[in-house]
């Protein structure tokens, strides 16, 4: 849109817009100060500063199991989900896949479908199957969740890479297999990393799934929050909270990167 | 002449049905284990005791507690719609008006909510709304009200939080099918001699009607089955259809009422996308923007 | 097998009633022709009229309905494209974006496990060829579009594939780098003597480069034949108006006449006046006579068919002008040399042909 005079109402609607943007930003951010306050009971603005809560997160054995219990299930997830995403996206772009309309309903499945409704449906299964607490059922079902964004994104970048770059291969003698590895696969990787980081962020912060599914003895950290954040506001939250949003700032950031090279990724997530 | 014989490769780049079938496998092999059979299993659980029964179902409809449960989560759901698209248009505009800096700093403003942790947004707002957290300090302070309010286990705290966390679902669609509407239309009405409103109203508005419908159809359908916010937020009073499932399974073992409503849930769900799958492409969900 | 479908001998490329079909649409129709070892041929159509389809099928990219691909008389139909040992060179540069100059000129010797020093030699060796040493370390992205597509001809021939594929190649670049590269594949061919099948729809680029031409509509062929042979005698009015520029005046037949014979015709607008037949025609058929605009000749004297100087555009070393007849407006052309005595607008003028350069087709 061009650039017009300013007048009374689009002023008007600019200052909405930009009071949205805090009303979107600030609540988070007001957290980070107050993660390095020294009261018992958070408070704004805080009256010192100490890294206490911090020292508690990192020293805390709980946290710390939950904490690397769900690096260790997003890092698997990550790595499963683009391996599986990008399987299935070769066979729909590339395949003569029977019956390919179902399977592209179920690739968007999990999206549709509430979080809630395939938290409890997992629970009633996994228990029964014992996957509960269990890594693979952690896995398999957080796979299940990020696949959807996981193959969008690939297939966008299946889709933006030129097929006449593999048809030169193919004419350069390379086998099919080769070609792969050599032309397309270089060229669709900005994407596959990209979906692999979109599938960790998903499992790592992925609170409904994991709060059915968790057992005693093996939380992941999202379940750990909510439980902590129902039965006992400490100032630790605050703490796990500031590294959790430092870590998306940092995922993001990469994801930027990333994108700006292979112009990729899902913008949109889910969330329950 | 000789006939054409199997490939595992047909011109080299297209994969045989065999051989898209085993690339396909690993998938169906996830899907069918994390997300058909559990599905499955649990709408047989709901419709068989052991034999086929809609009793579980009629109890949904039937006893008022639910019918109330129910009822509220469809109302907060609107409300959280509607607030949702009520911020989030005015921003869209902004958005679809800014190039360059500007332009990245508000994608920037949109994305990182999107991105950080639901529980870590709704703990912020848990700390803004207790009883001597910054909101009821300020008003106090301001000398709005004389003691702190009763804000969280509030109908209107759950609203207010879920339409914090899912604004940037309706903004992001939104911000795409503005963007889309090209400079020359705007022109054009001008020329014609249509005031600013005019052109919003005849022009702006009808053709971001595609982004507002999967917006909004996108934030309904997350908060109809939205757990976090609302268990943390809300008490017993508020309590939400997820809340109520999650209350029939953990505490009540219950699973063929769970699996009723959940029935009912995605009844709901699978007819409103339905309804709206020629207005909203389902990629759309997925947002590549 | 058939015998009367193999290739005749010395058909290095052999397509035989090779027919491919879209749902209903049949984008090549029963076409067969041969390419001769080191011939230069050109596909030529319309978009749409299955050129690009043909060379896709020689390449194994795409496999026919029915009919035969064979290269050096073996059949390959069904062999997939990189056992094939063709070179192609694609309509957009196709080269590796994340691979050097050098490397992607290497990369078709690597698949064939040719050792390092041999293939950094030979890679070189193609690079100055097309004139481009030194370009080798950098990335395809850091070079000119002209420059791109002479990498992916050194890439294409840098193993000596006895044929070279061309799908459009010089249809991305502008004018004056065509007509550079144009005469450049046409040195770098007969260097190599490989033979080159080169699709196009550009008629000046295929007169211009081939040494034959396939012209080819809705699928079939249409003829093949030497630019020249096109250009005097076409063999449909297809052809005729597709290749050069070609008024066609309607018509009716006077008597019989087998295709080479003079004919009497009578013109739209009631004109007598002899062409030759191209097709089989008989008494009161209709046909179409077609006269290239510089095979008109005007004269002041009377005897032809009466026409009145409409308008004169004048484009430097040819002059043209729309003449109006008692039938169709026509375009004549005159050279430079004949322009002095050009006639202005208003002028009445005689207007006037070689019978054998009207050629009368049946109409459709």
């Amino acid at each position: 849109m061009t650039r017009t005079p300013i007048t009374a109402s689009r002023f008007a609607i600019n200052a909405f817009a930009y009071a949205v943007v805090v009303f979107l930003l600030v609540p988070t951010a007001l957290i980070i100060p107050m993660s390095f306050g020294p009261d018992r009971f958070l408070k704004f603005p805080p009256a010192g500063f100490t890294l206490h809560w911090y020292a508690a997160y990192f020293s805390d054995p709980d946290w710390l199991a939950a904490t690397f219990f769900s690096i260790r299930i997003a890092a698997l997830t990550a790595i499963v989900a683009t391996i599986v995403g990008t399987l299935i996206s070769l066979a729909l772009v590339r395949g003569r896949l029977p019956g390919k309309p179902a399977f592209e309903l179920l690739v968007v499945g999990p999206v549709i479908v509430p979080n809630i409704a395939l938290a409890i449906a997992t629970f009633l299964v996994f228990d029964g199957l014992r996957l509960t607490g269990t890594t693979l059922g952690f896995v398999a079902a957080h796979t299940a969740l990020a696949m959807p964004f996981v193959v969008f994104t690939i297939l966008a970048s299946l889709y933006r890479f030129d097929a006449d770059l593999e048809r030169a291969a193919l004419s350069c003698g390379a086998s099919p297999l080769r070609a792969f590895f050599w032309v397309t696969l270089p060229q669709i990787m900005p994407g596959i990393v990209s979906a692999a980081l979109f599938a960790f962020i998903i499992s790592f912060d992925e609170p409904v799934i994991s709060f059915f599914i968790s057992d005693l003895d093996h939380r992941s950290l999202p379940r750990k929050m909510f439980e902590d954040i129902d039965y006992n506001v400490s100032p630790i939250l605050a703490a796990v909270a500031t590294v959790l949003t430092g870590l998306t700032i940092l995922a993001l950031v990469i994801g930027h990167f990333l994108g700006r090279s292979g112009r990729s990724g899902s913008t949109t997530r889910k969330t329950g | 002449m000789k006939s054409r014989p199997s490939r595992f490769l047909l011109g080299g780049r297209t994969y045989s049905p065999a051989v898209s079938l085993l690339l396909a496998l690993p998938f169906l092999l996830v899907i069918l284990l994390a997300f058909l059979l559990p599905l499955g299993m649990l709408l047989r659980e709901s419709a068989f005791a052991p034999g086929f029964t809609v009793e579980h179902y009629r109890k949904v409809f039937d006893e008022p507690v639910y019918l109330r449960v129910m009822y509220r989560t469809v109302r907060i759901s609107i409300f959280v719609t509607l607030i949702s698209l009520l911020l989030g248009y005015p921003l869209a505009l902004l958005m679809a008006r800014a190039r360059g800096l500007q332009l990245s700093l508000l994608l920037i403003a949109v994305l990182l909510p999107l991105w950080t942790s639901v529980l870590v947004r709704t703990y912020a707002w848990l700390v803004l709304l207790q009883r001597d957290g910054l909101i009821n300090d300020m008003l106090t302070g301001l000398g709005i009200i004389d003691a702190p309010m009763q804000l969280l286990r509030t109908e209107g705290a759950v609203v207010l939080a879920m339409s914090h966390v899912l604004l940037p679902f309706v903004v992001l669609p939104l911000y795409a099918s503005l963007r889309a509407i090209p400079d020359d239309y705007e022109r054009a009405a001008k020329m014609l001699g249509a005031n600013g409103f005019a052109v919003f109203r005849h022009v702006t508005l009808p053709l971001s009607m595609p982004g507002i419908t999967s917006g909004c159809l996108m934030v309904f359908l997350l908060a109809l089955g939205f757990f976090v916010t609302p268990a943390l937020i809300g008490g017993p009073q508020q309590m939400m259809l997820a809340t109520l499932v999650q209350q029939q399974v953990t505490e009540l073992l219950n699973w063929p009422f769970a699996g009723a409503i959940i029935g009912v849930l995605l009844f709901a769900v699978l007819v409103l996308v339905i309804a709206f799958n020629r207005v909203v492409r389902l990629d759309r969900f997925v947002g590549q923007v | 097998m058939d015998l009367q479908h193999r290739s005749p001998p010395g058909d290095h490329v052999g397509v035989h009633d090779l027919v491919k079909r879209y749902g209903d649409v049949a984008a090549v129709d029963s076409v067969s022709l041969g390419v001769k070892k080191g011939e230069f041929l050109a596909l030529l159509g319309p978009s749409g009229s299955g050129k690009t389809t043909i060379l896709m099928n020689i390449a194994g990219f795409d496999f026919p309905d029915s009919g035969r691909i064979e290269i050096d008389g073996q059949d390959v139909t069904w062999t997939p494209p990189y056992k094939r040992n063709l070179g192609m060179v694609f309509q957009r540069y196709t080269l590796f974006p994340h691979m050097s100059v050098l490397d992607n000129i290497a990369f078709p010797l690597r698949m064939r496990k040719i050792g390092r020093a041999e293939r950094e030699e030979r890679a070189r060796a193609a690079l100055k060829t097309v004139r481009l040493d030194g370009y080798g370390d950098r990335k395809p992205s850091q070079l000119s579009g002209g420059q791109q597509q002479r990498v992916a001809m050194a890439r294409a021939v840098v193993y000596n594939p006895e044929v070279l594929l061309m799908d459009e190649p010089l249809s991305a670049l502008d004018k004056n780098l065509r007509e550079e590269m144009q005469i450049e594949i046409k040195h770098l061919q007969r260097e190599l003597g490989v033979t080159v099948i080169f699709v196009t729809h550009d008629q000046t680029e295929a007169l211009t480069m081939a040494d034959r031409i396939a012209v080819l509509d809705h699928g079939k062929l249409q003829q093949l034949d030497t630019p020249r042979a096109l250009y005097e005698a076409p063999a449909s009015a297809f052809v005729a108006g597709f290749i050069g520029e070609t008024n066609f005046w309607p018509a009716t037949a006077a008597n019989d006449a087998a295709p080479g014979d003079e004919v009497a015709v009578e013109l739209e607008g009631g004109e007598r006046a002899t062409v030759m037949a191209a097709d089989r025609l008989s008494r009161q058929q209709a046909v179409r006579v077609a006269i290239r605009p510089e095979n008109l000749r005007l004269s002041a004297d009377s005897g032809g068919c009466a026409a009145t100087v409409n308008e004169a555009i004048y484009a430097g070393s040819v002059t043209t002008l729309l003449v109006r007849t008692k039938g169709p407006i026509l375009r004549v052309r005159l050279t430079a040399a004949t322009a002095a005595s050009e006639p202005a607008a208003g002028t009445s003028l005689s207007l006037g042909w070689q019978p054998r350069h009207a050629r009368a087709y049946a109409a459709a």
